[in-house]
């Protein structure tokens, strides 16, 4: 569905409102930067699963893991999670560290169209890894009207 | 018409048919199937126990849903499978939800909510969960046939700009994408159902209503008896399926 | 008070990992929806979640808007002593609620 398409379905639908700002991949680097400080980020050891192909962009499950042993001396500190065409790019900031015992953490997201997320683990030795994944989002058929 | 010639054959032929029919929930993809079948993910279960606290609650001195029913678990136990039932009072079958609206205002003298208020759809939430799991089995009431046969028409006829009946999508086009979704059957198995487009919990009645919208036709008003008609028509093609009540869908 | 759902194992071995869900009944006004004047809803969210295993931090999470209406979140712990797990939500409009469960150890 074309973007111009989807517009005029939200406005004819009424209550919601073209956002009038939106997050744009820079803004979205930036804040990765934010988190970061600009240290390097390495892909991988990080999973962010989502479903690739979303029914609703309203309430979408995900599930965020790190490879890590969570030891006192190795563990994962925080995990952060961006995306880049929500109007706020920042999703949610989840603090660990070695009594969490399984760096997993499950929510649900909402998602304005299709576009690409990032986690961040950042780690007890200030390493830091990265997972992108990049989402459609689709539109429920048949809504208020 | 797909319902009609399966119910033909387990007449004609006395034994099972491989039963086509297919729960909504089947459509949905994996996260969101777990999202419904585990009840401390669900997030219908908020409205569960909100209609639990109401199901006991006096209001203003009069009795509680308990104080008649007693615990509804076992009292409401079957008792979402059979609705909609006919209504001799007002001569025309009514809802699950319009029936507890009754009993409120009726035996609790209880001020009428508006459709979709919170607490009419935890109501409806808590008494449909007693028959999670238990086949649909409508009311077999013949004072409900003419109605029923009106929703079956209904069902079946072009409405709208788009000039399309229900059968068009939900029987000949059931698995085929529209947009990015795909089309279900349309069983009515979970009601209420914490609708994710709605973020929240709502009645048949209001997905009817949307679909209605879909094809660019006036929406039925609610409680009507032509929307009533078609969920009586909508439990008989969904007979034996199972209530999956409260569901979670797009 | 808001209702909410929190499951965690009736009880668990020492040293085991168990997992804990939390669901919140939420609107989480995202501030970006208009009503039906065309005036923008304010924002209203749940902005940062704490666990506390006996009074010590084990979970956090700060939350923004893109974080769904009915926030649930699911997190794991290492079982330790018997203790008391204190969850506590705080957001927009001084939104505050705090909700303590046992976690039983063997």
């Amino acid at each position: 569905m074309s973007v111009q398409r989807r517009h005029v379905l939200i406005a004819a639908a009424g209550t919601l409102a073209l956002p009038t700002a939106r997050a744009t991949p820079e803004a979205m680097a930036a804040a990765v930067r934010e988190f970061t400080g600009g240290a390097p980020v390495r892909d991988g050891g990080v999973l962010f699963d989502i479903a690739p192909l979303v029914e609703n962009g309203n309430t979408v499950p995900i599930t965020v893991s790190v490879d890590s042993p969570m030891t006192a001396a190795d563990h994962v500190k925080e995990i952060g999670l961006f995306n880049e065409m929500n109007p706020q790019t920042l999703i949610a900031i989840f603090g660990l560290g070695p009594r969490a015992g399984r760096a997993s953490v499950s929510t649900r997201i909402r998602l304005s169209t299709s576009q690409k997320l990032v986690a961040i683990a950042k780690m007890s030795d200030g390493s830091l890894r990265r997972h992108q994944v990049e989402v459609l989002v689709t539109i429920a058929a048949c809504t208020e009207g | 018409m797909m319902q009609r010639f399966v119910g033909l054959l387990l007449v004609i032929a006395g034994t099972a048919v491989a039963d086509e029919r297919r729960s909504g929930f089947d459509f949905m993809s994996p996260p969101l199937q777990a999202m419904q079948r585990d009840d401390t993910q669900n997030p219908a279960m908020l409205a569960v126990q909100d209609g639990a606290a109401l199901w006991a609650q006096r209001p203003d001195g009069a009795k509680s849903c308990a104080d008649c029913h007693g615990d509804a678990a076992r009292s409401m136990r079957g008792v979402a499978a059979r609705y909609p039932r006919f209504d001799a009072a007002g001569g025309r079958p009514v809802d699950l939800s319009m029936r507890i609206e009754q009993c409120r205002v009726q035996q609790q003298n209880a001020s009428p909510l508006p459709n979709e208020h919170p607490d009419r759809l935890a109501l409806e939430a808590h008494v449909a969960l007693a028959s999670r799991g238990l086949p649909i089995a409508p009311d077999p009431d013949p004072r409900l046939a003419p109605f029923r046969g009106r929703g079956e028409a209904l069902f079946n006829r072009r409405i709208g700009q788009l000039d399309l009946a229900c059968s068009h999508c939900h029987d000949q086009r059931a698995g085929a994408r529209l947009g990015g979704s795909t089309i279900p059957q349309g069983h009515a198995t979970g009601y209420p159902v914490y609708r994710l487009e709605w973020q929240g919990l709502g009645s048949l009645q209001r997905r009817l209503r949307n679909c209605m919208s879909g094809v660019r036709a006036e929406p039925m008003p609610f409680d009507s008896t032509g929307i009533v008609e078609l969920e009586l028509f909508l439990a008989r093609r969904a007979t034996g399926m199972t209530v999956d009540a409260p569901a979670v869908r797009p | 008070m808001a209702r909410v759902l929190i499951t965690l194992p009736r009880s668990a071995r020492l040293g085991e990992v168990v997992e804990i869900r939390t669901l919140l009944s939420h609107p989480m006004e995202s501030g970006q929806r208009t009503d039906a004047e065309g005036r923008l809803i304010p924002r209203d969210i749940v902005r940062q979640f704490s666990c506390r295993y006996d009074g010590e931090l084990v979970f956090s999470a700060r939350l923004d808007t893109p974080i769904a209406v009915n926030p649930y979140i699911a997190f794991f712990t290492v079982a330790q002593a018997t203790g008391t797990l204190v969850f506590a939500w705080e957001g927009d409009n001084g939104f505050r609620q705090t909700e303590s469960r046992t976690l039983t150890v063997a």
